[in-house]
């Protein structure tokens, strides 16, 4: 691939011509703020966060969608840049619900990060918010929409497993939201709660409900694993507090890296110490299972308590 | 097969039938071998892209042939290569009628230049906004125009399927494509080898679901792809990789109508009308407080004055003229002081409006141009895919600001904010829809500042037209005849015979019945 060479914030650098601006920006350690964008998924401009200034270009281009040109003199945080990411990070926050004091993505939470970073604040007003619709009837997730900032990562993840493709969009415009299957509730939908879709979400709208009143994001230690159920080996962060491990963590999936609910609670089983019971849907319905159920290892189970139970009653004689 | 002679065959017996038609209807006047509409209202047109429209039978194909129909497609397939057709096509300089003014011919040209094998034509007939009906017309009328244009557009860029998306409101217009569709296919102008030269074209149609956003190009794409119609950021020209990742040349009902005339008469014809960088006509729907409402087709760089008062014959009941807003949701309001501005792309965005599609509504002294930008703006809100921020959340954010201003509730602040959020939404959004969605806000601000400050200030509406800030009250001239009270539906007038009424303002809805009502010697009732 033949490399061009382009100016980023006065930094010169030669990269491959099909890198994207935000990609080259990185290469400079120069970070661009996106909600929407992610390196495994394909490329939306939605969030609009990423717009630069490219010199010779009246528009602002966004850097996920734009691709870098020979030349190309770039400015990721001009005067104009600035003014209207602001614009579009309050218009989120005027939306959003102002409880980051007990929200569990604080601290991970990209939109708290941007509106730290571009000293913006929540407002008080009496016009329209996001709906509030939660879904608690998932053992494992936590869906909020009054939190959702529709960047739709979750959408492109989760259609990223072939037979899947529970979350999609619906409805237009400010009411937009997030439904599994024909807008159902996580436990009557299809979702096997895999977790992708919490993994890449940058805002608290899902969560791991196994992690909640655990720890905060800044809390205790945190150890990176690979699952050992197959072959994928998807990684996984068991978090520590107290010299406790408290919850695992699924890392972001990438391409060939499933991540699965049986990988996390075999994970879960193996590293925390007090781990919560396990749940298995049946029949669209989540019940409390055992560990044994959970990790459809009774077969196998049976088998070694039967062979140990052999070897000890040979061993009597 | 269909072969040239065969299509004159047809030509020649038909016209005669075609002519004897016409000439028992008194519409119509044919000259030296042309068909036109007589009515003054025609009279001062220039029509292309409706030249059949309430001349031939739509429903039937020998009826467009013998108005030359189908003579440009075949004189191109056996006389014109692929390369010829697109230099014929800049050179005419036909832009895109859909809205931005994109010129067809280099939309053709990136598409027949890029390798690939299978490319698409499509016709984006998702009309959609509000008062405009163009396209309907051409595609109710003369159907046949568009399946030309298209395959001419096929045979340019080497695609031999079409696809045309077309509103699933308009029942007569699908109706009439399907049986255009069949009858160009049973006649062998469109399927395979058209005309023996091994060229060929299939057209499909594909019926859109009433989202105003699918008429945005690459939405249109993704919905005929089965997908969710939202559009898709530009990493790729839709030339190169459109429908299905292929090289796809998207345009509109209207451009395509061109088309073939422009092969029949020659670049060199179309040229000369219009102006130099807008070449050809335009059609408008012209609808609001005019007198003749309808379909106007004008060489472009006309000015508006022209088409409003000789064309449209002025306003209504002899009102003032105040503004008339042009290109839809993603137009502007050109003020009366501008009303001498040619049509054609540049004049009007110079102004701050577009060409947009065409729609062209007139506005007289009784409108609230407040209003209109929030009438608009919800239309936007409503229809805004969702997609990126700043078209989903600033519109309605506008329009919560708009609605408290027509309310009487606005805010010293409030025209900052708009000033502000109109500056996101233009840079930032996605998409074109987005891009221009606050245009009508942006031009009324501009030009009709003074009635934003009325009604924020002095909360009055200068119009008289915003209900929460006006009252109806019955002067002293009252003669007590009671017909106010007889026509007001809420029965909130009381008063003795030949004694003066009173309106009871609490029960009020300011319907106005009372005003009307009350005889035009009197005029006791004013709203103020």
């Amino acid at each position: 691939m033949a490399n061009v060479t382009v100016t980023i914030d006065g930094q010169k650098i030669s990269v491959p011509k099909d890198l994207s601006i935000l990609e080259a920006a990185k290469l400079l350690d120069i970070e661009i703020p996106a909600l929407c964008y992610d390196p495994n998924l394909e490329v939306v401009g939605a969030c609009r966060l990423c717009i630069v200034e490219i010199e010779g270009s009246k528009k602002l281009e966004t850097s996920c969608s734009t691709k870098v040109k020979e030349g190309m003199n770039i400015f990721t945080e001009s005067e104009k840049v600035v003014r209207i990411r602001k614009g579009i990070i309050q218009l989120l926050l005027d939306s959003h619900p102002n409880d980051c004091l007990t929200c569990q993505k604080a601290g991970e939470c990209y939109l708290q990060k941007y509106a730290y970073e571009y000293n913006l604040n929540f407002r008080k007003h009496n016009s329209a918010m996001r709906p509030q619709l939660i879904d608690t009837s998932s053992p494992y997730i936590l869906k909020d929409d009054s939190k959702c900032i529709l960047c739709g990562k979750c959408v492109r993840t989760c259609a990223q497993v072939s037979d899947r493709k529970v979350l999609s969009f619906s409805d237009r415009g400010y009411d937009t939201k997030i439904i599994c299957d024909e807008d159902k509730n996580l436990e009557e939908s299809s979702c096997v709660s895999c977790n992708r879709c919490v993994s890449v979400c940058p805002v608290g709208a899902l969560i791991d409900k196994r992690q909640i009143n655990k720890l905060r994001s800044w809390e205790g230690n945190s150890l990176t694993v690979n699952c050992k159920s197959c072959q994928y080996g998807c990684e996984f962060e068991i978090k520590s507090k107290n010299n406790k491990n408290v919850a695992v963590v699924a890392k972001s999936p990438s391409n060939g890296r499933p991540l699965c609910l049986k990988g996390r609670l075999t994970t879960e089983l193996l590293y925390v110490d007090n781990p919560e019971t396990p749940y298995s849907k049946i029949d669209g319905k989540f019940v409390e299972t055992s560990w044994t159920e959970a990790l459809n290892i009774e077969d196998v189970l049976e088998k070694i308590n039967k062979l140990n139970a052999d070897k000890s009653s040979l061993g009597d004689d | 097969m269909i072969t040239i002679e065969k299509l004159e065959q047809i030509k020649n017996y038909h016209r005669p039938f075609l002519e004897e038609r016409l000439k028992e209807s008194a519409n119509t006047t044919i000259k030296d071998g042309n068909i036109a509409l007589n009515d003054l209202y025609y009279n001062k047109q220039t029509r292309i892209a409706l030249k059949n429209c309430g001349i031939i039978n739509p429903g039937n194909i020998e009826d467009y042939i013998a108005v030359d129909g189908y003579s440009a497609l075949a004189n191109i397939l056996m006389n014109k290569s692929k390369a010829e057709v697109i230099e014929d096509m800049k050179a005419s300089n036909l832009r895109g009628r859909g809205g931005a003014g994109f010129p067809t011919g280099k939309k053709w040209e990136e598409a027949f230049k890029y390798n690939a094998d299978q490319k698409y034509m499509i016709c984006n007939a998702d009309e959609g906004d509000p008062g405009a009906f163009m396209d309907r017309s051409i595609l109710e009328n003369d159907p046949h125009s568009v399946l030309e244009g298209m395959a001419i557009g096929g045979y340019a860029v080497g695609a031999d399927q079409g696809f045309i998306y077309v509103r699933a409101e308009y029942p007569t217009a699908v109706k009439r494509l399907k049986i255009a569709i069949e009858q160009a296919k049973e006649l062998g102008v469109l399927g395979n080898n058209i005309f023996g030269t091994g060229f060929n074209f299939d057209i499909k149609l594909k019926l859109g679901s009433g989202a105003f956003v699918c008429g945005e190009g690459t939405a249109l794409i993704e919905s005929i792809e089965g997908k969710r119609g939202m559009p898709r950021t530009k990493i790729y020209r839709t030339a190169h990789k459109g429908l299905w990742q292929k090289p796809t040349i998207i345009n509109n009902v209207e451009t395509y109508a061109n088309v073939p005339v422009i092969f029949q008469k020659g670049v060199e014809w179309f040229k000369s009308i219009g102006t130099e960088k807008s070449p050809g006509t335009k059609v408008f729907s012209l609808v609001g407080k005019v007198e003749n409402a309808g379909l106007v087709e004008v060489p472009m760089g006309m000015p508006l004055r022209e088409i409003v008062y000789d064309i449209g014959g002025g306003i209504q009941n002899g009102k003032k003229f105040k503004a008339v807003q042009t290109g839809g949701p993603s137009g502007g309001c050109i003020p009366e002081h501008l009303i001498d501005t040619p049509v054609d792309f540049e004049s009007l965005g110079k102004i701050g409006s577009i060409m947009g599609s065409g729609g062209m509504v007139v506005m007289d002294e009784d409108t609230c141009m407040v209003d209109i930008a929030r009438f608009f703006l919800e239309f936007t809100v409503d229809e805004s895919c969702g997609k990126c921020i700043p078209c989903r959340e600033g519109t309605k954010r506008m329009l919560e600001i708009l609605e408290r201003i027509v309310e009487g509730k606005g805010e010293e602040q409030d025209i900052e904010t708009l000033e502000t959020l109109s500056e996101t939404i233009t840079t930032a959004s996605l998409c074109g829809l987005g891009q221009t969605a606050a245009n009508p806000v942006v031009t009324t601000l501009k030009y009709f500042r003074d009635e934003y400050e009325a009604h924020i200030k002095d909360h009055k509406c200068p119009a008289g037209s915003c209900k929460s800030l006006i009252e109806y009250f019955i002067t002293e001239k009252c003669i007590g005849c009671g017909m106010c009270a007889k026509a007001c539906p809420v029965q909130c007038i009381s008063g003795k015979p030949k004694e003066l009424h009173i309106i009871n303002k609490l029960a009020c809805i300011k319907c106005g019945a009372c005003m009307e009502a009350c005889p035009k010697k009197v005029q006791a009732v004013i709203k103020r």
